[in-house]
């Protein structure tokens, strides 16, 4: 690769999560681009520093100490460009996940059209609803400016008026937000995002622009039938930087290094997800991306380009980690723990891992316990992202995920599992794919950063989305249909490239396994018994399907969907063991 | 890397920012003696507003109506008040139906600001009003034996201290509940047993520092209406002899329980000050520095969790942990003697 083609040569990419702070160097090496190193220290939000930019130069230290590579001058400021000495970075690209989800109050003219819209839009950033407003429900301005001061929002999101359709309604709801923001001093008063219809974006300017910190985005309902949130969300992660700034002491210089193009991690996570959807255009599948923080998880879900973002801070494995038993039951969670604890020790470790969201499992039954938890939270949350999914996704079925090759996982908790048919487990166990996929682990989490180092140099996510960083951890088949339990529902049979052949039939409720060392291809031959269907075309039709092997190599999960686990707990735990030995077993 | 910190002094000077999350009025001074339930700023939380549409009442246009509005934005009104008016023969005046602020007049309407519940905000901490910050609070100086909790249920009152535990791991009991401590702040190790809570609500206790307490009361605790401080966590765990030793000195002296969430951005956190002796003399408590070889450090996590030992030494690179994780580690030893290797990302220091 002549290098003339490199923009920026060396970048330094900086992560601000709520556990730990990470900077990582990539360079040029050989006209490609490597990761060298990278610092990591513990997010210094908190006392005594309460700057987070103190932990950022004390991962830089650390990434001075490995790489050698000098980043500050004599002043102690990062020195961008390079010099020709060598000092500094080309480049620099910054996401941040710390710090409270923003408050929001959503504001559209319909509770279940744009005002929906409105809080579909603040969940693809780290944010809560707080309070939501339309026409339906009756308020009066004043009601609705009482209601504003109340909920102290950092931001407001307004929608409303379809494209070519109301403007009145529109300009008589932000009149409660005018009069809002002019009783509030002005430092805390809100950020307004309005994203609605685009005729008006000159009245609402004159009508509240110089009472309030207006943004401007694309209408996100422009038509009663479709919902567009992808090309609002730039200007969502421009007002999230803000806010973050004002917030968060520290940010402020770090964005200054970027040029002020700080992202939320979940926005960068999910450009790397979009862009790996168009690579895999042809497949008509769709990719999915799963990335378990402490702030929250995010699912990004991305069909031919078109990207559907979640972000669910009550399910982050940090200080929110008690709201997960708001979403379901403490047996739904304590269902994959394959050691034997009481249910309220389990609830205990949730509410104190709350209190210390950084502290590790020492122990094989805290590590099984945190296991469980993340992947409950996975299930949740694709439970819930999956609701915004367009109907015409290949593979849809009523509370079945479709089918999605592949599927990026990222988030300490998966990719510092000890072993890692353990993060498989909890992928698989928590996603429950369907038909035929393959399974990355983003190996040094760098999704986040790629897709931040998308905007200043796109060879260097091209360069970076390889296997080195994104291991494959193995293909995934899984088979959708009813049987009795034992019942055999495929025949596979597998070619590898020596010409060896393996067949098995695997039994409904099984988790099979066919090793097939990593990087080496082979060819499977799926025949589907009793009309189950393994997506290749419906409902009984098998088919043959080129595979890579993988870390753990290729894994039959006949188990069901959705997967039903025993009721009783000393059987559940021993088919949770089983079938992590039997996906161990594949490892090469 | 700083070492997190949790204090349990015997005798500390302390300063506390006490802040509204609003603007309000501050009403301590500079130089006020305060204790922990006195007041010292309130702030319209939750303010209430009422648009009067003077161009109606009066049957005039807007424009019209504005020369007739007697009162201007800042202008506080009763309820009963003229606010317009008086218009044409029949003397026609709007009148103001509840007391309030004026906020804006014109465009033939007022806005009002109704007058409401104020959002009280206590002083917490016994001491003295070092500083006013802004609009939103105050800075308090204060003097006693400082434990720091790591769960509050957000309230706050203060008494003298009672000891219901006799040794860091004793269960409180609905049995300890007894009439003789009310009006009194509590301490007790262990609580699993919501009837104890409901028990201190009947009473009423003023207060109650917990080692632990089962994570399933935690709503209900919640919902009492006094403070609730703990000091260890979640589960069934023993106090640190460090805590213990300064409550059981502390006994019958005045406890004020400051029982804030844990937030580590605002930097607040649950904390409980004693009332000292006449004559010992405060010290201001260290700050954090990295950890080293002789600190004094509580595991925060299973299977150590709220074991108090000695840091022994840092381990170099990473160590390989029982569950099959790799971190960094320190070897402590605990009080039985033992040596075990702890992720630093479980340790504090305790000072």
């Amino acid at each position: 690769m002549p290098t003339s083609l490199i923009d920026a040569d060396s970048v330094l990419a900086i992560e601000i999560g709520t556990v730990n702070t990470r900077v990582i160097l990539f360079d040029v090496v050989e006209g490609r681009y490597r990761f060298l190193g990278q610092g990591s220290v513990p997010t210094t939000i908190g006392a005594p520093s309460n700057d987070v930019s103190v932990g950022v130069k004390a991962a830089l230290d650390q990434l001075h100490d490995i790489t050698g590579r000098v980043l500050f001058n004599a002043e102690g400021q990062l020195v961008i460009p390079s010099q020709p000495s060598g000092v500094g970075v080309d480049a620099c690209v910054a996401t941040v996940s710390v710090g409270p989800p923003l408050k929001v109050v959503a504001l559209g003219l319909l509770e279940d059209v744009s005002a929906e819209s409105a809080r579909n839009l603040a969940s693809t950033t780290y944010a809560r609803v707080v309070e939501t407003m339309s026409l339906n429900d009756r308020r009066d301005t004043v009601q609705r400016l009482d209601c504003i001061l109340q909920a102290h929002p950092d931001l407001i999101v307004v929608a409303g008026g379809m494209e070519g359709g109301a403007t009145k309604s529109v300009l008589n709801l932000l009149e409660a937000v005018g009069l809002a923001c002019y009783l509030m001093p002005k430092d805390l008063r809100p950020e307004v995002l309005y994203a609605g219809n685009s005729a008006l974006v000159k009245d609402v300017q004159e009508s509240i622009g110089s009472l309030v910190n207006l943004h401007t985005a694309p209408n996100v309902r422009p038509s009663y039938e479709s919902e567009q949130l992808t090309p609002s969300q730039p200007a969502l992660a421009q007002v999230y930087r803000l806010v973050r700034s004002r917030q968060i002491r520290g940010i402020l210089e770090v964005d200054s290094w970027t040029g002020n193009h700080l992202l939320p991690a979940a926005t960068a996570f999910g450009r790397t997800i979009r862009y790996i959807s168009k690579e895999y255009a042809k497949s008509r599948k769709g990719v999915l991306g799963i990335d378990v923080g402490a702030s929250a998880t995010t699912v990004a879900s991305a069909f031919a380009g078109d990207l559907r973002l979640s972000i669910h801070p009550g399910l982050g494995l940090g200080e929110n980690l008690p709201e997960i038993l708001d979403m379901c039951s403490l047996s739904d969670v304590t269902r994959w723990v394959m050691v034997d604890v009481p249910d309220s020790y389990v609830r205990d470790y949730i509410y104190h891992k709350a209190l210390y969201p950084s502290s590790l499992p020492i122990s094989p039954e805290e590590l099984a316990i945190e296991q469980a938890i993340a992947c409950q939270a996975m299930h949740l949350a694709v439970k819930q992202a999956s609701k915004a999914y367009p109907a015409n996704v290949p593979g849809t079925r009523s509370n079945l995920l479709p089918w999605f090759e592949p599927i990026i996982a990222s988030g300490s908790v998966l990719t510092k599992a000890p072993n890692r048919s353990q993060a498989l487990l909890m992928v698989v166990n928590g996603l429950q794919p369907t038909g035929v996929t393959t399974v990355a682990l983003d190996r040094n989490n760098l999704a986040a950063s790629l897709g931040a180092t998308a905007s200043v140099t796109p060879l260097l996510t091209i360069q970076s989305l390889d296997a080195t960083n994104f291991v494959n951890l193995g293909t995934i088949i899984s088979p959708v249909g009813t049987a009795p339990l034992g019942t055999p529902i495929l025949r596979v049979r597998m070619t590898n490239d020596s010409g060896a052949e393996s067949e098995q039939e695997v039994r409904h409720g099984a988790l099979a396994v066919f090793k097939l060392p990593a990087g080496q291809a082979g060819t499977l031959h799926l025949t589907p018994l009793h009309k189950f269907d393994v997506g290749m075309g419906g409902f009984g039709r098998g088919g043959t399907v080129k595979v890579i092997g993988g870390a753990l190599g290729v894994i039959i999960d006949a188990r069901g969907r959705p997967l039903r686990l025993q009721a009783e707990p000393s059987r559940r735990r021993d088919s949770l063991n089983k079938w992590l030995a039997a996906v161990s077993a594949g490892q090469a | 890397m700083q070492a997190p910190l949790t204090h349990f002094i015997s005798a500390a000077a302390i300063q506390r920012e006490r802040l509204m999350p609003a603007s309000g009025r501050i009403v301590a001074r500079r130089g006020q003696q305060v204790n922990p339930n006195d007041v010292v700023a309130e702030a319209m939380l939750r303010p209430e507003h009422l648009v009067l549409d003077i161009a109606r009442g009066l049957g005039l246009s807007a424009n019209d109506a504005d020369h007739y509005i007697q009162r201007r934005a800042g202008d506080e009104v009763g309820e009963g008040d003229v606010i317009a008016g008086p218009v044409g023969l029949g003397r026609r005046v709007i009148r103001t139906p509840r007391s309030g602020t004026v906020v804006i007049a014109g465009g033939g309407q007022v806005l009002l600001e109704l007058e409401g519940e104020f959002t009280e905000l206590l002083a917490g901490y016994p001491g003295t009003v070092a500083d006013i910050v802004g609009d939103r609070g105050v800075l308090i100086e204060s003097t006693g034996s400082l434990l720091q909790g790591v769960w509050g249920n957000g309230r706050i009152n203060y008494g003298l201290l009672n000891l219901l535990a006799h040794a860091p791991e004793d269960e409180l009991t609905t049995g300890m509940m007894d009439v003789s401590l009310r009006g009194s702040v509590v301490m007790g190790a262990y609580c699993g047993d919501e009837r104890v809570l409901q028990a201190g609500e009947e009473l009423p206790i003023r207060g109650m520092i917990l080692a632990s307490m089962d994570s399933a009361l935690c709503s209900i605790a919640r919902g009492l209406s006094y403070p609730i401080v703990l000091l260890e966590g979640f589960g069934k765990l023993a106090m640190n002899p460090d805590a213990f030793n300064i409550l059981v000195s502390g006994s019958r002296r005045e406890a004020a329980l400051i029982a804030e969430p844990w937030d580590r951005i605002r930097n607040t956190r649950p904390e409980v000050v004693i009332s000292l002796p006449e004559g010992v003399r405060p010290e201001i408590p260290a700050e954090s520095k990295p950890f080293a070889s002789g600190q004094t450090v509580r595991v925060i996590s299973p299977p150590y969790k709220s074991m108090v030992g000695t840091l022994t030494n840092l381990q170099a690179g990473l160590s390989v942990l029982p569950s099959g994780l790799r971190a960094e580690t320190a070897g402590v030893r605990l009080a039985n003697g033992d040596i075990v290797q702890i992720p630093l990302a479980n340790l504090e220091v305790i000072k």
